[in-house]
């Protein structure tokens, strides 16, 4: 299926795997969330998308994940395959791609009584988790969270781990089955440094070991240029697309964020 | 019903003895139905922060009871849980539709059901006192034949707990996370809020208006005091609603005070000591 890899392609992917984005418009209770929202996401690729917040960053990766109604086409090609239309969660003419989503980290109270195994049961298996859960699933679990270097996690309260913890329990369960696009919501917030390094270093894993697209939202603009490939700057319409040093020292940008224009590389 | 007379006359209790006291030992199996019920409902009652909703539901029961009494059925039961089954599709679909809040949905929806009942039950000048009795509930005036209905309930969620447990869970977490692993977050929300209303309506009579609320949420407080998984947090929240069911029904033979309101308190004890012993930090 995903034979090609062109990470690096910066145009014509005729033959190769691609998520098009193509005038995508949403509207949401009488106002323009989105409003013609154009670009491709390649696989092997990891794609950051910055802006204000309300810049409908969310929407949009709710347009993906088909819970959002929309205009315009969001299609899927796998490599050397047919194009595939995702349309209000319906498709035609092939198999919906799979899409892994880590949200913004839920909020787990510290004495909700839900294991990392539970969790993870609940998501990924039919066993209902109320009864004690067979070592089969144990096992299962266990190999998926490996994937995070998590498997230590897996009898610990969803609760009692840290931000970067939980970003990695939520990681393992969106690799699980290993989607073709990967979606990860602000997953750079609340985690520490070394957390941030540590995810930072497993998704530029993940993308060359399963040849998937990973986009990404975040508002640490100080990293983007150390695993990013492409940057998006949204602001309800794509104001900008491009590497992450041509996108943070645009117009654009500075515009967007208020900053000064011609103090270059200070984000 | 032989069964169950002859295994209870083995047990050293005076009312336990074979050919009387059948209101008892009616009312002690009731209970071993409906304490399991509220046990296993409970658990994902308080971890989906539902209690204000099914306390509201409650309310909502009896202005079903006023509903069905006025439309001069002998048994306004069924009325009710119909009046509650509607409510809760109702409740479900502005939140859904709506941008306000759970809790604020919940005390339009919940106000405005008692406000109807008190209307519909004092019109022409009618005195409220006869729903006396739902307010505080008598267990000990259950018959087999609505034990059996109860028991098929109970047979119900088991099933409902068994098939949909894990993505009703997921839902409650995280409902974008739930939808993107292709979980029915609206449904599952919607069957499980419609059990909750079938479940308080015809325990209504039984356990207590006032008090049915404390069933739905003592058991799984008291459990997410001491538990670390799901597995544990039912073992604790069934054991504690069975043990105090039975326990609150003891008293309630001995000293006369109502079933539901010593149940309750016996709930309340088991609370204390779990939040007494629970794991620190």
């Amino acid at each position: 299926m995903r034979k090609i890899k062109h990470g690096k392609l910066s145009s014509g992917c005729a033959d190769a795997c691609c998520l098009k984005l193509e005038g995508l418009s949403v509207r949401f209770q009488g106002e323009q969330v989105l409003e013609d929202v154009s670009f491709h996401l390649h696989c092997g690729e990891i794609v950051a998308l910055i802006g204000p917040n309300g810049a409908g960053k969310s929407t949009l990766f709710r347009s993906i994940l088909g819970q959002a109604p929309y205009r315009g086409d969001i299609t899927f090609s796998p490599a050397g395959g047919p194009a595939i239309r995702l349309a209000d969660g319906s498709v035609t003419g092939g198999t919906r791609p799979l899409v892994g989503y880590v949200p913004q980290s839920p909020s787990f109270d510290r004495g909700d009584p839900v294991s990392v195994l539970d969790f993870f049961t609940a998501a990924t298996a039919r066993w209902p988790v109320w009864l004690p859960i067979p070592q089969k699933y144990r096992e299962r679990a266990r190999a998926s969270l490996a994937r995070v270097h998590g498997e230590d996690l897996l009898d610990r309260p969803m609760g009692a781990l840290s931000g970067g913890e939980l970003q990695r329990v939520l990681l393992a369960l969106a690799l699980e089955p290993v989607p073709h696009i990967l979606i990860l919501d602000e997953p750079l917030s609340g985690v520490d440094i070394e957390g941030e390094h540590q995810l930072l270093e497993m998704l530029d894993e993940l993308r060359t070991q399963y040849d998937l697209s990973i986009f990404l939202s975040t508002h640490d603009f100080a990293t983007l240029g150390q695993f990013a490939d492409k940057v998006v700057l949204l602001n309800r319409r794509v104001l900008k697309v491009g590497a992450p040093g041509e996108v943070l020292s645009s117009p654009e940008f500075y515009e967007t964020f208020h900053l000064r224009v011609g103090r270059g590389g200070e984000a | 019903m032989e069964l169950w007379y002859s295994i209870l006359s083995v047990l050293p209790f005076d009312w336990a003895q074979p050919g009387q006291m059948y209101f008892m030992k009616h009312a002690l199996l009731a209970v071993l139905v409906i304490s399991p019920l509220f046990g296993l409902l409970s658990t994902m009652v308080v971890h989906s922060r539902m209690s204000f909703f099914s306390d509201a539901l409650g309310h909502s029961a009896f202005t079903g009871m006023a509903i069905g009494a006025i439309c001069g059925l002998n048994q306004p039961t069924w009325a009710a849980v119909l009046f509650a089954v509607v409510f809760a599709l109702l409740f479900n679909l502005v939140r859904r539709r709506s941008a306000l809040a759970s809790d604020t949905v919940i005390g339009v929806f919940s106000s405005t059901a008692v406000a109807l009942g008190i209307f519909l039950s004092t019109l022409n000048g009618r005195s409220f006192t006869r729903f006396n009795s739902l307010l505080i509930g008598d267990v000990l005036s259950v018959e087999p034949a609505m034990i059996g209905v109860l028991a098929l309930i109970l047979l119900a969620v088991v099933i409902l707990w068994a098939v949909s447990f894990n993505q009703l869970m997921l839902a409650s977490v995280h409902p974008a996370l739930a939808d993107s692993r292709g979980v029915k977050v609206f449904w599952q929300e919607t069957v499980f809020s419609v059990a909750i209303a079938v479940v308080v309506t015809l325990s209504m009579t039984w356990v207590g208006l006032l008090v049915i609320n404390s069933l739905l949420v003592l058991p799984g407080a008291a459990a997410r005091n001491v538990a670390r998984n799901m597995a544990q947090y039912h073992l604790f929240a069934l054991l504690g609603s069975v043990v105090a069911g039975v326990a609150g029904l003891m008293i309630s033979y001995y000293l006369s005070p109502s079933a539901g309101a010593s149940i309750t308190l016996c709930l309340a004890v088991w609370f204390v000591a779990t939040f007494l012993i629970r794991r620190k930090g």
